[in-house]
């Protein structure tokens, strides 16, 4: 479902993502992990259209990424790390726009809303401005958006930061049924490290841009010898802090997202 | 059409549900009328010109229009910072009908601020030649918005804050308002002045706006249109080739 083959990003003489290959196969849950600046953000932008590769191929449903980006895109929903919902529209208006921009006709948009909304338990709630909503209504609004076009893969952005755990768990439970019972590929990436050990089927841990390991929660604990993924993960990628060089515009989204939190 | 539609609806309920949107709209353009066009409406009385309200009126809508559609690049600086951008940018639609969906939302939101400061104006005593006119003046102002929410949409694109599209706006448009013979009458000015008038196209609209509400032109109307159009389609072609480029 997702093909990435010797995928490369550089800006000017810095290589972001160097020569990567993986493949993700229908209904699986896959997880890109790696320390700040490894990598994840250039290759979930590449895969999702905002960034054209500097080298190599990628595949979404079968359709080439950068010669086919409409097909592409029509296959994949998508939940941000930071929210792109508008605050000044109803969850009801968002759902709408978001249908009419994956061409999605009219009676379908009015029963897929409905379902989807009432499955992230927010229809009580269809009417409201977006602004009103707390972090984790949000972020089960976005998902729901998401999936109105019934996309076959869905990535998700680092999806529970900021949630409190109550959010977090109901998140991977739709997205695990999503998996199961739709057979929807799912692409995320985390920092929490037991989410991805619970929720991924295969894992790719990415740094300076290669990846170094791919394989499944059980496989990298049993190659590094140890007992949590977290474990395995530092032992692959070392306990060295590292810088990431942000953009302005994430930059200030970070400082939006700290002050609504307070 | 259908997500031009929409995204034009997008700029229509978001104007609509800022009331202070609205009321700022018509605060600038109120604090010209007032204090300009009855500051200066005596001297101008005396040196024969007859009333400056009347001939004040076409220049401060022309200032509402332009000055509220280029507005509509800082919705897309604001769209990009919180994230909605992407949104788009993601889905499988062309970002020339982004583009386009947006300008016409940013255009009919100015316009109608425009439409605003013409009824606030008739409140304070100013009559159109002809009522029928007012129509001519709302199209002349619809045309110029769409050109200059279409600039802005490029602008947007590539500056990457609020400072610096203020800044941009303050060298560009500020001049090329000011420069237009919207507060003041073209006839007597120097010729450096004229000059730079004569190439401004703004200078133009404003002149086909005072044709349609007063019955007055210095350029001709057929010249005031032609320039309007060519404006709109540079401005359009312009925003369209760097909303192309803009990144998320």
């Amino acid at each position: 479902m997702i093909e990435v083959n010797d995928l490369v990003k550089r800006f000017n003489k810095f290589t972001a993502v160097d020569h990567i290959s993986f493949d993700v196969k229908e209904g699986e849950r896959f997880a890109l992990l790696g320390p700040n600046g490894a990598g994840k953000s250039t290759t979930i932008k590449m895969l999702t259209t905002l960034l054209e590769p500097s080298e190599g191929q990628l595949f979404l449903n079968g359709y080439n990424v950068v010669k086919e980006k409409d097909q592409a895109r029509k296959s994949f929903g998508i939940v941000f790390q930071d929210p792109s919902l508008d605050n000044d529209m109803t969850a009801w208006e968002n759902m709408q726009l978001h249908a009419i921009l994956y061409g999605v006709n009219t009676s379908k948009l009015k029963k897929r809303s409905k379902e989807l909304l009432e499955l992230v338990e927010l229809w009580n709630r269809k009417d409201s401005l977006v602004k009103t909503f707390s972090g984790g209504m949000k972020r089960r609004l976005e998902i729901a958006r998401g999936l109105i076009h019934e996309p076959k893969i869905l990535f998700l952005d680092e999806p529970t930061v900021g949630l409190d755990a109550q959010t977090r768990s109901l998140l991977w439970n739709y997205v695990d049924n999503l998996s199961k019972v739709k057979k929807m590929t799912i692409f995320f990436t985390t920092h929490y490290l037991e989410e991805a050990e619970n929720n991924a089927d295969k894992i790719a841990i990415i740094d300076h841009g290669k990846i170094i390991q791919i394989g499944s929660p059980k496989d990298l604990m049993k190659l590094t010898k140890t007992k949590t993924l977290e474990k395995a993960y530092l032992k692959l990628t070392g306990e060295s802090i590292r810088d990431e060089k942000v953009d302005p515009h994430e930059a200030w989204r970070s400082r939006v997202r700290a002050r609504n939190m307070r | 059409m259908k997500v031009i539609y929409i995204l034009w609806l997008r700029q229509i309920k978001r104007f609509f549900r800022s009331k202070s949107r609205i009321v700022g709209s018509v605060g600038q353009p109120m604090l010209f009328l007032l204090a300009l066009g009855y500051g200066l409406g005596s001297v101008y009385k005396r040196a024969g010109q007859g009333d400056y309200l009347h001939f004040l009126v076409p220049g401060i809508m022309i200032q509402t229009a332009l000055f509220a559609a280029m507005f509509y690049g800082a919705m897309i600086i604001f769209d990009r910072q919180f994230g909605f951008l992407k949104e788009t940018m993601v889905s499988p639609v062309s970002r020339l009908k982004i583009m386009i969906g947006g300008a016409l939302g940013g255009a009919t939101t100015a316009t109608l601020q425009g439409i605003l400061v013409l009824v606030v104006s008739y409140a304070l005593g100013f009559r159109a030649s002809h009522f029928l006119m007012v129509f001519v003046a709302i199209f002349i102002m619809l045309i110029l918005s769409l050109a200059v929410a279409s600039f802005s949409s490029g602008i947007g694109s590539f500056v990457e804050d609020m400072q610096g599209f203020q800044s941009i706006n303050q060298f560009l448009v500020f001049p090329l308002y000011f420069l237009s013979g919207a507060l003041y009458p073209l006839n007597n000015v120097p010729t450096w002045l004229r000059i730079i008038a004569e190439i401004n196209p703004i200078s133009y609209t404003v002149d086909f706006m005072r044709w349609a509400l007063i019955g007055q032109t210095k350029f001709g109307i057929t010249k005031d249109l032609v320039v309007l159009l060519i404006t709109l389609v540079v401005c359009v072609l312009f925003g369209a080739y760097r909303f192309k480029k803009v990144q998320a």
